[in-house]
């Protein structure tokens, strides 16, 4: 039984815009080999990835559609027909305003609007424009802790916060608090880490960076099995830094160019012949006992929905 | 993180006429290298200049103010990084061993249009 490939063969049937992408990223596939020692039974499962819903955000020239793209996402979602076990949001939930009154409405419209997802478990990271303006006292009053941990059939979840501080870094407390987690797991434990900004340098000068995100990584190395997830550059990249893949995710409010392939990081512009392009979300397949996890793809440009 | 077009225009356009005079070589004794003094001003969401020109070899003293609030000074293709504190001038001092086109940005975030504050150093030969 394959849960995973009959559920994508259902998005294709169902025209859904399923692009199966990478498998095996959990870096060493050694199949067959029974993980997650010590803690709950290995399972297969999956979840979704939505990031960078920038609620509030408002410009008809990048987004004429500002209002009705976060409910797309989430009618997507729901429309699955197998659902997933839970779905995390990696951060810039809404978009950011000097005004807290005004920054405390769109958090409370925005988590409104993701109450009306089928599935109820849902990891909330703050993003730079939900937090950077409060050190995340917003965010933590509607979405709930910026930094946590949290177990799910054989898989520990690390979400750390490169946020809060408005400088971009994890700061030592965190990074104190990480290496304490770490010291408790199995080097052959699979650990997935969800995150806002990229933890490498993917391209500092355009500020996708964490300030000590390399601390984060060095901590990490040594297990074997580490995934990043993260958001913030709203466009899908994978890179590989030593044996740990770190992924991006599509955003759901306007895309960006690809790092440094063009002098200025400015939003792609929006299309009125395929809107909605470069926008979308992300399924991801944990396959425990073999070690992989497979990502799928989801434009919204090509969705029905 | 949107950029505003008509803002970031007027940012443009108000640089273009700063840069010409923003770069000086001072008068130092015969045999030492001149120092090349630029003054940078922050304030929400931009950097004036937008581009600064200084000559490779030559020591740099970037003076860097803000006329509102707290703001990053980082360009990591030089290596150089600097928080401009409201009320003060912070100084970053070094000598361009390199030539070519080094960005800069704000590294603290500061508001919506912060994703678009970020300017550039030209280190020319």
């Amino acid at each position: 039984m394959n849960t995973r490939i009959n559920r994508r063969n259902f998005n294709r049937l169902a025209g859904l815009g399923g692009v199966a992408f990478a498998s095996g990223l959990f870096a060493h596939t050694e199949g067959g080999r029974v993980w997650a020692a010590g803690r709950e039974a290995a399972q297969d499962f999956y979840f979704v990835q939505l990031s960078d819903t920038h609620w509030g955000f408002k410009n008809d020239a990048v987004n004429p559609e500002a209002k009705n793209t976060l409910p797309k996402a989430i009618a997507e979602v729901n429309a699955l027909k197998q659902q997933p076990d839970f779905v995390v949001f990696t951060g810039d939930i809404t978009q950011t305003t000097d005004d807290p009154q005004e920054r405390r409405k769109r958090m409370a419209e925005a988590r409104d609007i993701i109450k009306g997802l089928s599935v109820k478990t849902v990891r909330f990271l703050a993003g730079e424009h939900d937090a950077s303006s409060d050190n995340g006292a917003a965010f933590k009053e509607f979405f709930g802790e910026t930094h946590y941990t949290f177990d799910h059939k054989g898989v520990h979840f690390i979400v750390l916060d490169n946020v809060s501080d408005p400088g971009a870094a994890l700061g030592e407390a965190q990074l104190n608090w990480l290496k304490s987690d770490l010291a408790q797991l199995d080097k052959k434990q699979p650990i997935v880490v969800l995150t806002h900004r990229p933890l490498f340098d993917l391209a500092a000068d355009w500020d996708w960076a964490t300030r000590d995100g390399q601390q984060a990584i060095d901590m990490l190395m040594p297990y074997e099995h580490v995934v990043v997830f993260y958001g913030h550059i709203h466009q899908e990249h994978h890179q590989m830094t030593g044996h740990i893949a770190h992924h991006a995710a599509m955003g759901l409010m306007w895309p960006l160019p690809a790092p440094h392939s063009q002098p200025k990081k400015g939003p792609v512009a929006w299309d009125p012949a395929q809107p909605f392009k470069g926008l979308g979300w992300r399924s991801v397949d944990s396959e425990t006992k073999k070690m992989t996890v497979a990502l799928t793809e989801h434009p919204l440009a090509k969705s029905t929905t | 993180m949107q950029a505003l077009a008509k803002r970031r225009t007027a940012a443009l356009t108000a640089t273009a006429l700063a840069v010409a005079g923003c770069v000086a070589a001072t008068e130092m004794a015969p045999k030492k290298p001149p120092v090349q003094t630029v003054e940078i001003l922050a304030q929400r969401f931009n950097f004036t200049p937008e581009e600064i020109k200084v000559k490779k070899g030559m020591p740099v003293d970037l003076a860097l103010t803000t006329l509102d609030r707290l703001h990053g000074f980082d360009v990591p293709g030089l290596g150089l990084r600097a928080e401009i504190v409201p009320g003060e001038t912070t100084h970053v001092k070094f000598t361009p061993e390199k030539a070519g086109r080094f960005l800069f940005h704000c590294d603290v975030f500061c508001g919506e249009g912060h994703e678009d504050m970020d300017a550039a150093i030209i280190v020319e030969e």
